[in-house]
């Protein structure tokens, strides 16, 4: 018995030895080229485990409970400065990352607001929120003449009830359909107000239509516009433009869109970071550094129809990619575009609580 | 001493499974709120010693369970919890029994695999089998193309994202662990009851009524406790199969927990749903031990 047991531990010890070194990635679920993680493990030697997520909530649940084993992860810039606020990050060794250089003045200035200097993230994606819609059937209800960008077709009472029939969803992401909401309205305040006033402009705007709202979900609508079971969702960029393509590719006689909203955009931005508890943060920076270089980056563009912040990858990027101004919007449409900052505690649940009572009616 | 192992084995498994977990999510849900990891006040820190120890009670309080108080929502989301697990698991009852009748009536040599044919869904994930509802109950999804293609209906019907697809979802769901304790009463129940019932003059019908069902009683609540328990706390199939206005207490607290990220009021939610829980689980003890004392 003990005979087996000294020469199991002795083959665990002699395996534990042998095992190379490891980096783990959390990543948003469809995120990027999978070639370019064996690409990685080629360079450098080391042993990628990528997992995904589908939600800043989650991710952050993991970031604040600590422990999570990730090397990587890849909040939104909203949670990541809340995140940073709670102690979750280690600063970045800017040593480490020779290829930080190539990051991109007019995103990084925008990501500033949420980490100054980019201290503790690199911009990895960003993109719009915005009107993604299935031609054909908002045509029928609304007339050939219909225009397809304006967040209208969402908060007017008049349009939204004649789309119901054939579906509107939308995220089910408070802190991007209100600033959305209040963008509707012409809120003074502007998108990013978190009074209380602004919010009953918004639950005002919101209600109105309600009655008309199938579904609020984050993810559903891209199957859902597909496929043609609905018309129009207030959804994020990417994921309205892989709706696009899969209808596309069905051929299934249904033509979607995404339009930047001529009344305002969200811009949102997705940074990679190392959690403060990192087990391997020198490998953390290796992975950094490799996805900064800029034709790894814009390979990852290239294949998920995201925008990056990397300037230098532009000139490795596809036609398709960067002529397409619903990824790269021309200067006019970015000077259209916002950004929103987080909620504290106390805002964040009269903003839950809100959203409870829009969507279930209690 | 063998003997005393042998009884200490489940309490050291309950104290470490249950009771440990319980305790921490008690004292959570006694804490505050608080941009930190965890993010919640105060923290047990073993360093400052007892006056540490002490200051860590002082800080302790019920506001939480207060604040539930204070807010309608919650009180509506454990009512409409409580009545969407009721109704389903009467419904889980009427579609469970006649199966379990059916099979325990049913040719001895064919029961094996009638029982195999009801623990067969387990074999795939949970989540397939709820994500599958979806593409049976969606606007343009197989039912909907079967009633609208043999003339049945002339517009698709909807029953995704409703409550009664989150009714459809607990009933198929949980329809095994009430077919299961049922079929086990009456495969037991001695045929020459019956007959003797018939012989004495009760037409099959009462004696269905007056024989079977009794004698079955005790399988019908065993099978309504799985499903009604369960199903209370529910979360996958109202957040997968329900609508915006499917409001239960396990969607309240996922977003007590991960939208506001306020643990404590999360925890203290999850407490309640406990105490509400337990009223059905001592009943449902008391009733075995009951069984167990007649049997015995």
């Amino acid at each position: 018995m003990s005979k087996t047991l000294i020469a199991l531990t002795a083959a665990l010890t002699v395996g534990t030895a042998a095992v190379a070194e490891e980096v783990h990635v959390y990543n948003w679920s469809d995120y990027i080229d999978e070639e370019l993680l064996a690409k990685f493990e080629e360079e450098t030697g080391i042993e990628l485990v990528y997992d995904v997520f589908d939600s800043n909530e989650l991710l952050e649940t993991k970031m604040l409970a600590g422990g999570s084993g990730y090397d990587v992860v890849v909040p939104t810039g909203t949670f990541l400065q809340r995140q940073i606020m709670a102690g979750s990050f280690q600063p970045l060794d800017k040593s480490k990352l020779p290829n930080a250089g190539n990051l991109w003045d007019v995103i990084q200035k925008r990501t500033d607001v949420y980490d100054p200097n980019g201290e503790y993230s690199i911009n990895y994606m960003w993109g719009t929120t915005g009107i993604g819609a299935n031609v054909g059937k908002v045509k029928e209800a609304l007339g050939d003449d219909a225009e397809l960008n304006t967040l209208s077709l969402i908060f007017d009472p008049a349009k939204a009830e004649k789309l119901a029939g054939c579906g509107i969803h939308l995220l089910d992401a408070p802190t991007e359909v209100i600033p959305a909401a209040l963008t509707y309205a012409g809120w003074e305040g502007g998108p990013d107000d978190k009074s209380d006033e602004a919010l009953a402009k918004a639950e005002e705007v919101l209600s109105a239509v309600r009655p008309y709202i199938q579904k609020f979900h984050s993810s559903e609508y891209i199957n859902a516009l597909a496929n043609g079971d609905i018309c129009v969702a207030l959804g994020w960029s990417g994921d309205v433009l892989q709706a696009r393509d899969r209808a596309a590719e069905a051929d299934n006689g249904v033509e979607v869109t995404y339009e930047v909203p001529s009344e305002g955009a969200l811009m949102w931005f997705d940074q990679m970071a190392i959690p403060v508890d990192a087990p391997n943060p020198d490998a953390a920076h290796k992975f950094l550094n490799f996805i900064l270089d800029a034709q790894n980056m814009a390979a990852a563009s290239n294949y998920v129809y995201y925008a990056n912040g990397n300037k230098a990858s532009q000139e490795y990027l596809i036609e398709d990619v960067i002529g397409d101004t619903a990824i790269y919007p021309d200067d006019a449409t970015l000077e259209n575009t916002y950004t929103v900052t987080p909620f504290g505690p106390k805002e964040q649940r009269s903003l839950t609580r809100l959203w409870t009572k829009i969507k279930s009616g209690t | 001493m063998r003997r005393l192992i042998l009884i200490a084995i489940p309490y050291v498994w309950l104290l470490a499974l249950f009771l440990i977990p319980f305790v921490i999510v008690v004292k959570i849900s006694l804490s505050d709120t608080a941009l930190a990891r965890p993010p919640y006040f105060p923290q047990w820190d073993w360093s400052l010693g007892w006056a540490g120890i002490k200051d860590f009670f002082a800080e302790l309080d019920f506001e939480n369970f207060w604040f539930l108080t204070t807010d309608d929502l919650y009180w509506k989301a454990y009512l409409s919890s409580l009545r969407i697990a009721l109704i389903s698991t009467l419904m889980t009852l009427l579609v469970g029994f006649p199966i379990a009748y059916g099979m325990a009536r049913a040719p001895e040599h064919w029961r094996p695999t009638l029982m195999m044919l009801v623990i067969l869904p387990f074999w795939t994930s949970f989540l397939i089998r709820v994500y599958s509802w979806m593409g049976i109950l969606s606007q343009n999804g197989l039912l909907n193309a079967l009633l609208l293609g043999i003339g049945v209906i002339d517009e698709p019907l909807i029953i995704l994202n409703t409550d009664t697809a989150v009714y459809i979802g607990i009933v198929y769901t949980y329809l095994p662990f009430m077919i299961l304790p049922i079929y086990a009463a009456l495969e037991k129940l001695d045929g020459s009851l019956l007959e003797a019932a018939e012989d004495l003059g009760c037409s099959r019908l009462s004696a269905f009524w007056l024989v079977t069902v009794p004698l079955s009683k005790q399988g019908v609540i065993a099978g309504c406790f799985l499903v009604f328990i369960p199903a209370i706390g529910e979360f996958v199939i109202p957040s997968l199969l329900g609508g915006s206005e499917t409001l239960m207490i396990g969607k309240v607290l996922y977003e007590e927990f991960f939208s506001n990220r306020d643990w404590p009021v999360a925890s203290a939610v999850a407490v309640i749903l406990l105490l509400i829980l337990i009223i059905p689980i001592v009943l449902f003890q008391r009733n075995q031990q009951k069984q167990a004392e007649a049997e015995g």
